[in-house]
C-alpha cells in the first residue's frame, strides 16, 4: 500500500503543478496579449509614446482621417473633434486639435483611449504628440483644446483610402481614487 | 489518501456503511459519492429547466406577459450557468465516480477524501449562486460568459458570482486530479492502458482538458473581481486595459469546456452501442486517438467565438480551418458507431434508443456548428437564435441524451433491479420528439434574425416561438417520467450480475446490485469479457 501511496503522492503533485501552471497561464495572457496588438495592431492600438518619424512626404497620394469622439458612461464631458476628418499625405506632418470641456463643478482627471481602424493601418498611424499619452487634469468647467500631431507612415497598405481613429473619454476620478 | 481505503477495509468490509445522515455527510465510498452527486445534477437539472420554461413562457408570443425584462436575463445567465456546471458536468463526474473504479477492477478512487469535498463543495457553490435571485438588484444577468464591462455592472450578485464560479472550478479540479490519479495507479494489473475501455478513455481525457482549463477561468473571473473592487484595470479600458481581452481569456477555457461536456458522452455511447449490438465496438484504438485529437483541436479553435469582435484576416482563417478540422475526428467517432452497428444483431432497449438518438440528433448539432465555423456566414449567424440551436442541438439530444443512456444502462446495475422499460421507451420517444419541436424551429428564428438574450421580438417570430414553447414544456413535462423511473426502480424484476445479454466489460462481472466494495484484491480478468476489441 505505501507504494501506492509514493505513486499517487508524486501524481498529485505533477497534477497541482499543472493546475498552478495554468492558473498563471491565464495571467500571463495579460502581457502576451499586449505583445501580440503592439505587434499586429490588433484591437486598433497605436503607439503611446511620442514616435519619432523623418519620412519624405508621398504628395501623390492623399488618405482621409476621420475622427470620432466619445465619451464613456462615467464621464461628464464635452468632447469633440474640432473638424470631423482630414485629408493627408502619407510621410507629412499633420495637425488637429480637440476640444473637451469638464461640465461639472468639481476638478476631474480624464483619459483618452484610442483605437484605430482598420486593424491593418493602426501601425502606419503615428502620434508624435497627443493629449492621449498622459492623464488630463482639468478645473472645475475648465474648457481647453487638446492638440494631436502625427503622420501616416508611407507604408500605409495601398487598399486603406480611409483611416478612422477614434476616442473614447474616460472619466479616471474613480479609478484614481482607489 | 490511500489510508483511507486501508481504513475502510478494516473498518466497513463486514458491517456495510454507516446508517442515516453520516453515511452520506462522511462517505469516501466511490459508489456513495457517484449517487450523490447524480441525485445533485438531476435536481439542478429540473431547477435549470425550470429557468428554461420562464425564457420560453416570455418568448411564447411577442410583447412582454410574465417576467421583467431584468428577470428575463437573469433566467438565461443562470439556466446557463446551473446547466453547465451543475448539470452536466457533476453528472458525468458522478458516472465517472460509480463507474470508472468499477471498469478498472480498481476497489476505489485513488483518493476518497477529497472526492467527499470535491462533492461537497457543490451544494455550497449552487447554493451560493442560486441565492444572488434573493438579493437586491437580483441574480447575475451578463450571460453565462461574463463579458466586461457588462458583467461589471451586476449588483450585490457579482461576488457572489465569481465565488461560486471559484468553487465550481475547484471541485472540478479535484474531481480531474482524482480521476486521473485513479486511471493512472488503479487499473488491475492486465489492464494496459490502450485496453481501457472508452468511457475510462474519454474522462481521462477530459479530466486533463479539465486541469488545463479550469485554472484559466478561475484566473479570468479573479481579473474580473480585482478590476470591480481593488482598483485593477485587466479590462478597463480607461486604464489601459481591453475588454476583448477579456473574451479570449473566458473562450480559451470556453471552447475546452465544451468538449469537457461531450467527450465523456462519446465514452458512454461507445459503451453502450456494442452491447446491443452484440458486436465488439469498432475501431476501439482510433476512437481513443480521435478523441486525443479532438482534446488537443479544442485548445486552438477559441476565437471562433469572436468572429464579429474583429480579428485580421489571417487570424479568421486560422481559426476557421483549425475548427473546421475537428469534424474529421468527430466523423472518425460516428462513422465506427456506425460500423460498430452494421450487422450487428441490434436490440432496442431504452439505452439503446438514447444512444442512437444520440448519434443522428449530435451529429445535426455538428453541422450546424461547420456552419457556424465559416466566417462569412457566421458573422450573420452570431449572436441569433441559429447559435442557441446549434449549442442546445449538442448539449441536450448531446449531452443529456447520453446521461440518459448511460443511467438506463447501468441503473439494474445500481439498484439489483431492472427498470421499466415501457416508461423507458415512452420517455425516449417524447424526449425525442420534443427536443426537435423545441430547438428545430431556432434553426429557422436564426436564419431569420432573431438575437438571442431577448425578451421581446418582432411579430414575424411569432409562430416558430410558439413552437418551439409548445415542445419545450412537453421535453420539461417528459422529463418526470424520469423521475418515474428512478422511483418505481426498485420494483422490477431482479437484474443478473450480467443485466444485459451479452455486456462487455469488468463492470458486469460483479452481482447487482454492485456491493459496496468491488474489485478490493485485484483480480485476474476474463479476457473475452474485459478486451472486447480483442476478440472481434
Amino acid at each position: 500500500m505505501s507504494g501506492q501511496r509514493q505513486t499517487n503522492r508524486s501524481l498529485i503533485l505533477v497534477l497541482g503543478g499543472w493546475v498552478v501552471a495554468f492558473f498563471a497561464f491565464g495571467y500571463a495572457l495579460v502581457p502576451l496579449y499586449d505583445v501580440f496588438c503592439e505587434i499586429t495592431g490588433f484591437g486598433g492600438r497605436t503607439n503611446t509614446e511620442a514616435a519619432v518619424v523623418a519620412e519624405a512626404p508621398d504628395l501623390t497620394r492623399t488618405v482621409r482621417v476621420e475622427f470620432i469622439t466619445q465619451t464613456n458612461e462615467y464621464a461628464p464631458w464635452e468632447f469633440a473633434a474640432d473638424v470631423p476628418s482630414m485629408d493627408v499625405h502619407p510621410g507629412q506632418l499633420n495637425f488637429a486639435t480637440f476640444t473637451a470641456r469638464n461640465l461639472t463643478g468639481d476638478d476631474k482627471v480624464a483619459q483618452a483611449v484610442p483605437s484605430v481602424a482598420p486593424i491593418s493601418a493602426s501601425e502606419h498611424f503615428r502620434k508624435l504628440e497627443c493629449f492621449c499619452f498622459t492623464s488630463q487634469a482639468f478645473a472645475a468647467h475648465e474648457e481647453r483644446p487638446m492638440p494631436l500631431q502625427f503622420i501616416v507612415d508611407p507604408d500605409l497598405p495601398d487598399y486603406v483610402d480611409t483611416i478612422t481613429l477614434q476616442y473614447t473619454f474616460y472619466d479616471t476620478v474613480r479609478l484614481s481614487a482607489k | 489518501m490511500s489510508t483511507a481505503v486501508a481504513d475502510s477495509h478494516d473498518v466497513h468490509d463486514h458491517h456495510g456503511p454507516e446508517k442515516g445522515i453520516k453515511r452520506w455527510l462522511f462517505t469516501t465510498n466511490h459508489k456513495d459519492i457517484g449517487t450523490m452527486y447524480l441525485i445533485f445534477s438531476l435536481v439542478m437539472f429540473f431547477i435549470g429547466g425550470l429557468m428554461a420554461l420562464v425564457i420560453r413562457s416570455e418568448l411564447a408570443i411577442p410583447g412582454l406577459q410574465f417576467v421583467h425584462p431584468e428577470f428575463f436575463n437573469q433566467m438565461t445567465t443562470m439556466h446557463a450557468l446551473i446547466m453547465v456546471f451543475g448539470a452536466v458536468m457533476p453528472a458525468f463526474v458522478g458516472l465517472a465516480n460509480w463507474m470508472i473504479p468499477m471498469q478498472i477492477g480498481g476497489p476505489d478512487m485513488a483518493l476518497p477524501r477529497m472526492n467527499n469535498w470535491s462533492f461537497w463543495i457543490l451544494p455550497v457553490a449552487f447554493g451560493i449562486l442560486l441565492s444572488t435571485l434573493l438579493m437586491p438588484g437580483g441574480g447575475p444577468a451578463s450571460g453565462w460568459t461574463m463579458y466586461p464591462p457588462l458583467v461589471l455592472q451586476t449588483g450585490n450578485a457579482f461576488p457572489f458570482l465569481i465565488f461560486s464560479v471559484h468553487l465550481m472550478g475547484i471541485s472540478s479540479i479535484m474531481g480531474a486530479i482524482n480521476i486521473i490519479v485513479t486511471i493512472i495507479n488503479m487499473r488491475t494489473p492486465e489492464m494496459t492502458l490502450i485496453r481501457m475501455p472508452m468511457f475510462v478513455w474519454t474522462w481521462l481525457i477530459t479530466a486533463y482538458l479539465l486541469l488545463a482549463v479550469m485554472p484559466v477561468l478561475a484566473g479570468a473571473v479573479t481579473m474580473l473581481l480585482t478590476d470591480q473592487f481593488f482598483g485593477t484595470s485587466f479590462f478597463l479600458a480607461a486604464g489601459g486595459g481591453d475588454p476583448v481581452m477579456f473574451q479570449h481569456i473566458f473562450w480559451f477555457f470556453g471552447h475546452p469546456e465544451v468538449y469537457i461536456m461531450i467527450l465523456p458522452a462519446f465514452g458512454v455511447v461507445s459503451e453502450i452501442l456494442p452491447t446491443f449490438s452484440r458486436k465488439p465496438l469498432f475501431g476501439h484504438d482510433s476512437m481513443v486517438y480521435a478523441t486525443a485529437s479532438i482534446a488537443f483541436l479544442s485548445f486552438i479553435v477559441w476565437a471562433h467565438h469572436m468572429f464579429t469582435v474583429g480579428m485580421p484576416l489571417t487570424g479568421q482563417m486560422f481559426f476557421m480551418f483549425a475548427t473546421m478540422l475537428i469534424a474529421v475526428p468527430t466523423g472518425v467517432k460516428v462513422f465506427n458507431w456506425v460500423a460498430t452497428m452494421w450487422r450487428g444483431s441490434m436490440t432496442f432497449e431504452t439505452p439503446m434508443l438514447f444512444a442512437i438518438g444520440f448519434i443522428f440528433l449530435f451529429t445535426i448539432g455538428g453541422f450546424s456548428g461547420l456552419m457556424l465555423a465559416i466566417v462569412p456566414s457566421d458573422i450573420q449567424y452570431h449572436d441569433s437564435y441559429f447559435v442557441v440551436a446549434h449549442f442546445h442541438y449538442v448539449l441536450v439530444p448531446g449531452s443529456i441524451f447520453a446521461l440518459m443512456a448511460a443511467a438506463y444502462y447501468w441503473l439494474p446495475k445500481w439498484t439489483g433491479h431492472m427498470y421499466s422499460e415501457r416508461a423507458g421507451k415512452l420517455h425516449f420517444w417524447l424526449s425525442t420528439i420534443f427536443v426537435n419541436v423545441t430547438f428545430f424551429p431556432m434553426h429557422f428564428l436564426g436564419l431569420a434574425g432573431m438575437p438571442r438574450r431577448i425578451p421581446d421580438y418582432s411579430t414575424q417570430f411569432a409562430d416558430f416561438n410558439l413552437v418551439a414553447s409548445i415542445g419545450a414544456f412537453g421535453f420539461g413535462l417528459s422529463q418526470l417520467i424520469f423521475v418515474y423511473v428512478l422511483l418505481t426502480s426498485k420494483k422490477g424484476a431482479h437484474a443478473s450480475g450480467k443485466v444485459w445479454e451479452a455486456p462487455r466489460g469488468l463492470e458486469w462481472t460483479v452481482p447487482s446490485p454492485a456491493p459496496y466494495h468491488t474489485f478490493n484484491e485485484p483480480v485476474h480478468v476474463d479476457r473475452t469479457v474485459a478486451f472486447p476489441q480483442e476478440n472481434p
